[in-house]
C-alpha cells in the first residue's frame, strides 16, 4: 500500500493526466498471473487436496448415506487417521530435507513395547499416580533413541538414508520380538487408559494430540529457521553446507524428530488398543510416505507441506472408512489407494511444471 | 596464503599457492581450469582443508577448519555453480546459516526488509525479497548470492567467475557495487575468464599455472595480455581463430530454418546453413539466442514455422527426429545436460553413437575404446586416458568430449550453446580449430556465443539477436565487434 502511495505524488507532479489509466493498466495485467501464481501456490496445491478430499466425501454420502455423514463418523475418520498422521509429520521432515525414514513403523512397534512392559513392572510395584507419565517419556524415548541411531549413522557413517533405516526397520522388529517374546502386552494402568482413551470437549484425545503436533510441526517447518533450513538441506545440501549450516548435527536432528513422532504415535497406539506388541506399525512407514508426497512434499527433498501431509492422511484415512461402510474388501482398497497415489504424483508434476513454466 | 598444498587422492591440486590480498582491493586470480583456482577457493572458504602452508588473516596465522569458520572471520564466497536453493525466498536464501531469528523463530518482516536493503543496495530493486528463488533467472540468483555475501558482513568476497551468467550491463551494476564495497575497505578476489573485466575492475593479479603461483602483484590495468596468457600457459598462445574456408558453390544447403518461433521468446527466425558453413549467434544473455538452439533440436516445441534438415521436416518437439535426421547439440550446462560426469571418458564418447558399438544389444567396449583412444588423438584430449572419469576433467577437455561425442556420430548438424564458457584461454584455440575441422568435414555448425569477438572470429555468417528477433545477418567479414555491440544493446533497449 504504501508503496502506491507513494508513486501517485510522484506522477502527479510530472504531468496532469489523471492517475488512473496506468491503476487500470497494472491491474489488469497482474490480475491473471496473480490468479495463475495463487493456484500454482501453495494454496492452489492445497486446493486440489481439499477438491480430492470432497470428492471422496461425496463419494461416502452417495454410497453409505448417513451413516458416513454424521459427526461420530467425522470423528471416527480422524482418529484413524491421527496414529498415522503423527507418524506422517515426522516423516514430512525427513523427506523434504531429501531423506527417507523406513524404520517409523517397527520403531514405534518397538516402543509400544518397551513402554508396556514398563508399565506391566509398575503395575506390580504400585507405581500407579504417576506411574503412567513415564510410560510416554520411555515410549518418546525409544523413538529418539532408534532416530538418533538413525541419524548418527546416516550423517557421520555416510549411510545413504534408505539403507540406514531399513537396518533399523529390521533391527527394531527383532528387537521388539525378543523384549516381548512374541506375546501381547496388555497394558493395564488407569491413569493412562483413562487419559488417552478419553475425550476432552467431545473430541477424542488422540485428535487433540494430532492437531497439537500438526500445528507445532507447521510452525516449526515454515517459521523457524530449523523448518526453513530443512527445505534447503533437500534443495541444495552443497549450497547448506557452504552456508554454514551444521548439516550433520541437522541431519541427526531431523532422523531424532522423525522418531519422536513414532514414539507419539506409539503412545497414542498403546492408548487405542490398550496393547504392546511387536506387530504394531508394520507397513506404517509406507502409509506414511504416501500422504506425505500425496500431500504434495516432494519426495526428493526441497519442498514440504504441513497442510498437505494432514489432507493426504485424512484422503486415505477417509478412503478406508468409505470402503468399510460399504463392506469392501481391504485388496481393492490396496488398488484404489495405489491408483491415488499414481495420480497424485501426476498432478502434483502439472502443477510445478506449470510454476516454473510461468516465469 | 603461503605455501598451500592439496592433495586429493592422487591428484596434486595445489602445490604451493602463495596470495596476498590487501584490504579494499580487488585481487584478480587468473589460471587455466585445472590450475587450482576453485580449490584454492575452497580451502579459503573451509571447504577444503590444506595439507600444508599456512593462512595469514590480519597479521595472525590462523586456521580456517569449516564454513561456518570461515565467515566467522569475515570470508564469504560466491560459488560458480549457483549456491541458492530453489525452493526457499530470496530473503531466505540470503539468510541461509544465519537467520534473523529469535529463539528459532524466524522474524520475517525485518528479513524481508534487510533483504530488500541489501538487494537496493545492489541495484535489483524489482527483485522481490518473498519471490522464490526456483522462478528468478540465472542472472538474478547470482545476485541472490551476492546479497547472501553481503548479508554476511564479509571484509573479504570471494567471486567465482560472477560474471559467467550476467550480460553486458548487469555486469556494469556488479562492478559498480564491487567499487563502492571496496571503497568501504572490503577485499574481493575476482575470478573470471574475461581479461578485459579484470582489466576493469581489478587492481591487482595472481597468475597460477598448475597449482602453484607464477606470478603475483602484477598490475591488472597494465600487464600485457601476451605476458599474462604466457604465465598462464607456460607458452605464448594467440588468441587465434583457424582461418576460414572458401565456401564451395554446390554445398548443400543442411539445415533450414523458416520463420521459427516460441512464443513470447523469440519469432521470425529464418536461415539456412550450408554444409562446411559456421553461422554464429550473437546476442545477449536472455536475448533467446539458446532457446533458438534448443528449438532447432527439439528441445523445446516451437510454436510456429518450420525445422529441416537434409530437406526434411522435422516435427517440432522430437529431439530423437532431429538426431535421426543428424542433428547433435552441445548444451550450455555441460554438467548438468551434456555430461555423465560419473562415467569414464569413453562412455561419454560413444553416448550417441551406442547403435554402432553394439551388436545384438551387447556393447562392444573394445570398438567403444578404439573410437575414444581415435578421437583423444583427433582433439588433443588431457589426458589421455579414455578410462579417466570425466567429472575430473578441466572445462576446455570436457568441451572436447561432447564435440568427440560428435565426431564419433557422424553429426551433420552441430548445434553449439557456449562452446567456450568456462574454458580457458589456451584451450580455447584447440576448440576453435576443432569446430572448423568438422565443418571442413561438412558439417553444417551454428554457434551461439556471448562472447562477440569469438562469434566474429570463429564464424562465415553471424546473425545478430535482440529480443527474440534477428536483427541483422550479415558475413562475419563484413561486421566488426563494435557494430554488433551497437545492435545487440540498440534491440535490447527497444
Amino acid at each position: 500500500m504504501s508503496e502506491t502511495n507513494k508513486v501517485i505524488p510522484e506522477f502527479l507532479g510530472t504531468s496532469l493526466t489523471p492517475p488512473t489509466p496506468p491503476v487500470t493498466r497494472e491491474s489488469a495485467s497482474t490480475q491473471p498471473s496473480a490468479l495463475r501464481r495463487f493456484l500454482s501456490g501453495s494454496a492452489g496445491r492445497n486446493l486440489g487436496l481439499v477438491i480430492a478430499l470432497a470428492l471422496l466425501a461425496l463419494v461416502g454420502v452417495l454410497t453409505a448415506g448417513d451413516r458416513f455423514a454424521n459427526f461420530d463418523n467425522f470423528l471416527t475418520i480422524v482418529r484413524f487417521a491421527s496414529i498415522i498422521g503423527v507418524i506422517s509429520l515426522g516423516m514430512t521432515f525427513v523427506i523434504t530435507a531429501g531423506g527417507i525414514d523406513l524404520s517409523v513403523g517397527s520403531v514405534m512397534g518397538l516402543a509400544t513395547v518397551v513402554a508396556s512392559l514398563a508399565a506391566v513392572q509398575m503395575t506390580a510395584r504400585g507405581a500407579e499416580p504417576f506411574g503412567w507419565l513415564l510410560m510416554v517419556v520411555i515410549a518418546l524415548a525409544v523413538g529418539a533413541g532408534a532416530g538418533l541411531i538413525n541419524g548418527l549413522v546416516i550423517a557421520y557413517g555416510r549411510v545413504v538414508p534408505f539403507m540406514a533405516t531399513l537396518a533399523m526397520l529390521v533391527a527394531a522388529r527383532g528387537a521388539a520380538e525378543l523384549i516381548s517374546d512374541r506375546r501381547t502386552l496388555i497394558v493395564d494402568v488407569r491413569g493412562f487408559l483413562g487419559f488417552f482413551r478419553g475425550d476432552w470437549l467431545g473430541v477424542p484425545t488422540l485428535i487433540w494430540i494430532f492437531l497439537v503436533v500438526a500445528i507445532l510441526a507447521w510452525f516449526l517447518l515454515a517459521r523457524t529457521t530449523f523448518g526453513r533450513r530443512t527445505v534447503a538441506l533437500g534443495g541444495n545440501f552443497e549450497a547448506s553446507r557452504l552456508a554454514g549450516i551444521n548439516v550433520k548435527r541437522h541431519t541427526v536432528a531431523l532422523y531424532v524428530l522423525a522418531g519422536t513422532a513414532a514414539g507419539i504415535a506409539a503412545v497414542m497406539m498403546m492408548g487405542r488398543t490398550t496393547s504392546g506388541t511387536s506387530t504394531h506399525g508394520t507397513l506404517y512407514e509406507l502409509d506414511a510416505i504416501a500422504a506425505v508426497v500425496v500431500g504434495g512434499t516432494l519426495l526428493v527433498g526441497g519442498r514440504g507441506t504441513i497442510v498437505g501431509t494432514v489432507f493426504g492422511v485424512l484422503i486415505f484415512a477417509t478412503l478406508t472408512n468409505v470402503f468399510t461402510q460399504n463392506n469392501l474388501s481391504t485388496s481393492v482398497q490396496a488398488v484404489t489407494k495405489g491408483v491415488i497415489i499414481v495420480v497424485a504424483v501426476l498432478l502434483q508434476q502439472r502443477f510445478a511444471a506449470r510454476g516454473s513454466r510461468q516465469t | 596464503m603461503r605455501g598451500i598444498t592439496k592433495a586429493f587422492g592422487g591428484v596434486q591440486a595445489l602445490r604451493g599457492v602463495d596470495l596476498e590480498v590487501r584490504a579494499g582491493e580487488v585481487h584478480c586470480v587468473l589460471g587455466q581450469n585445472g590450475a587450482g583456482k576453485s580449490t584454492l577457493i575452497k580451502t579459503l572458504a573451509g571447504a577444503h582443508q590444506p595439507d600444508s602452508g599456512e593462512i595469514i588473516w590480519d597479521g595472525e596465522a590462523i586456521s580456517i577448519p569449516n564454513p561456518p569458520a570461515a565467515l566467522a572471520l569475515g570470508i564469504a564466497t560466491m560459488y560458480q555453480e549457483l549456491d541458492v536453493v530453489d525452493g526457499l525466498t530470496v530473503a531466505e536464501n540470503i539468510f541461509l546459516g544465519h537467520e534473523r531469528a529469535v529463539g528459532g523463530v524466524i522474524r520475517r518482516g525485518s528479513s524481508a526488509h534487510e533483504a530488500r536493503l541489501l538487494l537496493e543496495r545492489l541495484g535489483h530493486r524489482e527483485i522481490s525479497p518473498n519471490r522464490e528463488v526456483g522462478t528468478l533467472s540465472a542472472a538474478h540468483k547470482q545476485i541472490v548470492s551476492l546479497a547472501r555475501a553481503l548479508s554476511r558482513n564479509a571484509r573479504l568476497i570471494i567471486m567465482d567467475e560472477p560474471s559467467a551468467v550476467l550480460d553486458s550491463e548487469e555486469v556494469k551494476k556488479l562492478f559498480t557495487v564491487i567499487n563502492e564495497l571496496t571503497s568501504e575497505g572490503i577485499a574481493v578476489i575476482y575470478i573470471s575468464h574475461r581479461l578485459e573485466e579484470i582489466r576493469q575492475i581489478g587492481d591487482r593479479i595472481t597468475v597460477i599455472k598448475d597449482g602453484a603461483t607464477t606470478a603475483s602483484g602484477l598490475s591488472a590495468a597494465d600487464t600485457p595480455t601476451v605476458e599474462l596468457i604466457r604465465l598462464m600457459t607456460g607458452r605464448t598462445v594467440e588468441y587465434v581463430f583457424p582461418p576460414r574456408q572458401k565456401l564451395a558453390a554446390d554445398a548443400p544447403t543442411v539445415l533450414e530454418v523458416e520463420n521459427l518461433a516460441l512464443r513470447g521468446v523469440f519469432s521470425n527466425v529464418t536461415f539456412a546453413v550450408h554444409a562446411g558453413e559456421i553461422v554464429g549467434l550473437a546476442g545477449l544473455v536472455g536475448s533467446g539466442r539458446s532457446e533458438i538452439l534448443e528449438t532447432i533440436y527439439g528441445a523445446r516445441k516451437s510454436t510456429a514455422g518450420s525445422v529441416s534438415i537434409g530437406g526434411k521436416r522435422l516435427r517440432p518437439g522430437s529431439v530423437r527426429e532431429a538426431v535421426n535426421a543428424g542433428a547433435g547439440l552441445a548444451p550450455e550446462e555441460r554438467k548438468s545436460q551434456g555430461l555423465l560426469l560419473e562415467e569414464p571418458i569413453f562412455r561419454n564418447v560413444t553416448l550417441a553413437s551406442f547403435g554402432r558399438m553394439a551388436r545384438l544389444g551387447m556393447l562392444n567396449e573394445g570398438r567403444e575404446r578404439r573410437a575414444t583412444d581415435e578421437q583423444i588423438r583427433a582433439t588433443d584430449l588431457r589426458p589421455a586416458d579414455p578410462d579417466r572419469l570425466t567429472g575430473t576433467l578441466s572445462g576446455g577437455n570436457q568441451q572436447k568430449i561432447m564435440l568427440a561425442r560428435w565426431l564419433v556420430h557422424g553429426t551433420s548438424v552441430l548445434l553449439l550453446d557456449e562452446p567456450t564458457r568456462g574454458v580457458d584461454v589456451g584451450a580455447r584455440a584447440d576448440i576453435y580449430a576443432l569446430i572448423r575441422r568438422l565443418a571442413d568435414n561438412g558439417a553444417a555448425i551454428v554457434v551461439v556465443s556471448s562472447e562477440i569477438p569469438e562469434v566474429l572470429g570463429l564464424s562465415d555468417r553471424v546473425l545478430v539477436i535482440a529480443d527474440g528477433q534477428v536483427v541483422r545477418e550479415a558475413p562475419a567479414a563484413e561486421l566488426d565487434e563494435h557494430a554488433v555491440l551497437d545492435l545487440v544493446m540498440k534491440g535490447n533497449a527497444a
